[in-house]
């Protein structure tokens, strides 16, 4: 069975900060649209942190995605902190007593960080937020599964998913935080927690694709 | 941008350290950098009073830890809500054995936070109670009372809370006060000029030279006008037909009155403003019994002024009144 071995994929998470860190710029121009124009730096901030406590030679891929997760709640603060402290943290739930990361694994971590955000936010899909990249990658994945495609094609359409997501918050009005306040006006402009949660997806994807054909 | 700091990330880090060492006689630091506690908190017996919100606000939030007044501050980045974690630290500061009444404002981040720091609290026995501050008139029609969004009225609410609690008032009775409080509360800002946050470089909302925005939020929400800025008088006449029909203040109404500046605003100005915000109360038969004139609740550079009015029954009155000394604000007994 073709899998990630868990053990050695806390590598992951550090390409997470990487990718944070690389888009902090763009972040923050997505963001000063229509909102402070600080999310990349508070995301990079929280991100560089928890790649500090992961060092070189990172942990297991749960205790990693659980050091990044408590990093963002207990550090970084804003909306972001919390919400992506639980959607990482569910990931983490999902791995449990697992030594492989396998396509249904995956799924698992999908549907658990949309649960996670889910719990601790209070938007819904369309509010314009985060969700709108998160709910149809996760749903794109389980459909490529059960259509029968293998596990690196099923990253590839949550990929896609993530990013159309992300697309289209633009067409969207902010319901919640505090481009809510803009209404009409916030229509537009891409979301930065979409922004950001596609980059993470895409992210996760290319790292899995990766190390499934190593 | 043209500001005086060192490292544009590191501006929250750098000025928290200068606050803690310019005002030893009311505050000390604690093992989390972004919680500063009252010198002699934890008062054992005492309710604690904790808030905490987003930098850039200065004196607002840390500024009103003092006596008669806050316990314990959660501090944030720039406009961006304390860390769970700090809110949680503050708590432990705060508590005395009867209790913290986080008394904090409106904003998604900040909602989410606390919800998880008074969850970690009770987890270890703490009891924490929560106020909202929702005083921002404009940030949402009365009929959606949940999602207006706490400005410069929080002051007010600290004020009565931490003065219920040094009185020695028990939780529920603190939370009660500062719950009357900033319901008999009502705000509303005008922004001149935008504000930037030094680590991202530059404005990230734009007013016209020569125009105002009525209604602006505290960290630059758009407000439910734009318009040429109009004389002082006009001002005030314009910010009161916001404010007052919406709780509605009425005649015979006992009020403490707050102007505060937006962080470039000359205070010589707020007082243009306060001359007729005066002369509109004696003519509507309203008395003001304790007028805050001063920037007590900033945005950065932000050219504007807000205005906050509270209707005082006997209690608030009094609660307003009592002895409060703070980098934020100080009230002398009479």
């Amino acid at each position: 069975m073709s899998g990630v071995r868990i053990e050695t994929a806390g590598g992951l998470v550090k390409e997470l900060v990487e990718a944070i860190n690389a888009n902090r710029t763009w972040l923050s121009e997505i963001d000063g649209a229509i909102g402070d124009g600080d999310h990349g730096i508070n995301m990079s901030k929280g991100f560089t942190s928890a790649g500090a406590k992961l060092g070189d030679t990172p942990p297991p891929l749960p205790e990693a995605l659980n050091v990044l997760s408590s990093t963002l709640m207990e550090d970084m603060g804003g909306s972001m902190g919390p919400l992506y402290g639980y959607l990482f943290s569910r990931m983490a739930d999902a791995l449990e007593g697992k030594s492989k990361l396998e396509a249904d694994d995956f799924g698992a971590m999908l549907r658990g960080a949309l649960e996670g955000v889910q719990e601790i936010g209070s938007a819904s899909v369309g509010d314009k937020t985060l969700l709108d990249a998160l709910a149809p990658a996760s749903e794109a994945f389980d459909a490529a599964l059960a259509a029968g495609k293998p596990f690196p094609q099923a990253l590839d359409e949550m990929a896609v998913a993530a990013e159309r997501g992300r697309d289209s918050t633009r067409d969207m009005v902010a319901k919640v935080g505090r481009s809510a306040r803009l209404g009409e006006r916030s229509r537009g402009v891409m979301d930065a927690g979409a922004s950001s949660c596609c980059l993470i997806l895409q992210t996760l994807a290319n790292g899995i694709k990766t190390r499934l054909s190593e | 941008m043209n500001r005086i700091i060192n490292n544009p990330d590191l501006v929250v880090e750098d000025a928290v350290r200068g606050y803690l060492k310019a005002h030893k006689d009311l505050v000390a630091p604690t093992d989390n950098p972004r919680v500063i506690r009252h010198h002699l908190a934890p008062q054992k017996g005492k309710v604690g009073v904790v808030t905490g919100g987003g930098s850039g606000h200065e004196p607002a939030f840390l500024g009103y830890v003092g006596d008669g007044m806050i316990d314990a501050v959660a501090i944030g980045e720039i406009f961006s809500s304390p860390s769970a974690k700090a809110f949680h630290d503050a708590f432990v500061a705060a508590d005395g054995g009867r209790g913290v009444a986080c008394l904090y404002g409106n904003y998604a981040g900040d909602n989410m936070n606390v919800k998880l720091a008074v969850k970690q609290a009770a987890a270890h026995g703490l009891t924490i109670k929560t106020v909202v501050a929702n005083d921002d008139v404009p940030s949402a029609p009365k009929s959606e009372p949940q999602k207006r969004r706490g400005v410069a009225g929080e002051i007010l609410m600290w004020k009565v809370g931490g003065a219920r609690a040094a009185e020695g008032a028990e939780l529920d009775e603190v939370i009660a006060s500062a719950q009357k409080a900033i319901d008999s509360t009502r705000s509303i800002g005008v922004g001149l000029s935008a504000c930037t946050i030094p680590a991202y470089g530059k404005p990230n909302f734009s007013i016209e030279d020569g125009m105002m925005e009525v209604g602006i939020g505290h960290h630059g929400e758009p407000g439910v006008k734009v318009m040429e800025t109009r004389p002082a008088r006009e001002m005030a006449d314009l910010m009161l037909d916001h404010v007052l029909p919406d709780l509605p203040f009425e005649s015979g109404d006992d009020l403490a009155v707050l102007v505060s500046g937006l962080g470039a605003t000359p205070v010589m100005e707020l007082y243009i403003l306060y001359d007729r915000l005066s002369e509109v109360f004696a003519e509507r038969g309203m008395k003001v019994r304790h007028p805050f004139i001063g920037n007590y609740f900033t945005s950065l550079e932000m050219m504007g002024v807000t205005l906050t009015i509270m209707r005082l029954d006997s209690e608030l009155d009094r609660l307003v009144g009592a002895p409060a000394r703070s980098v934020g604000l100080t009230k002398v007994a009479l």
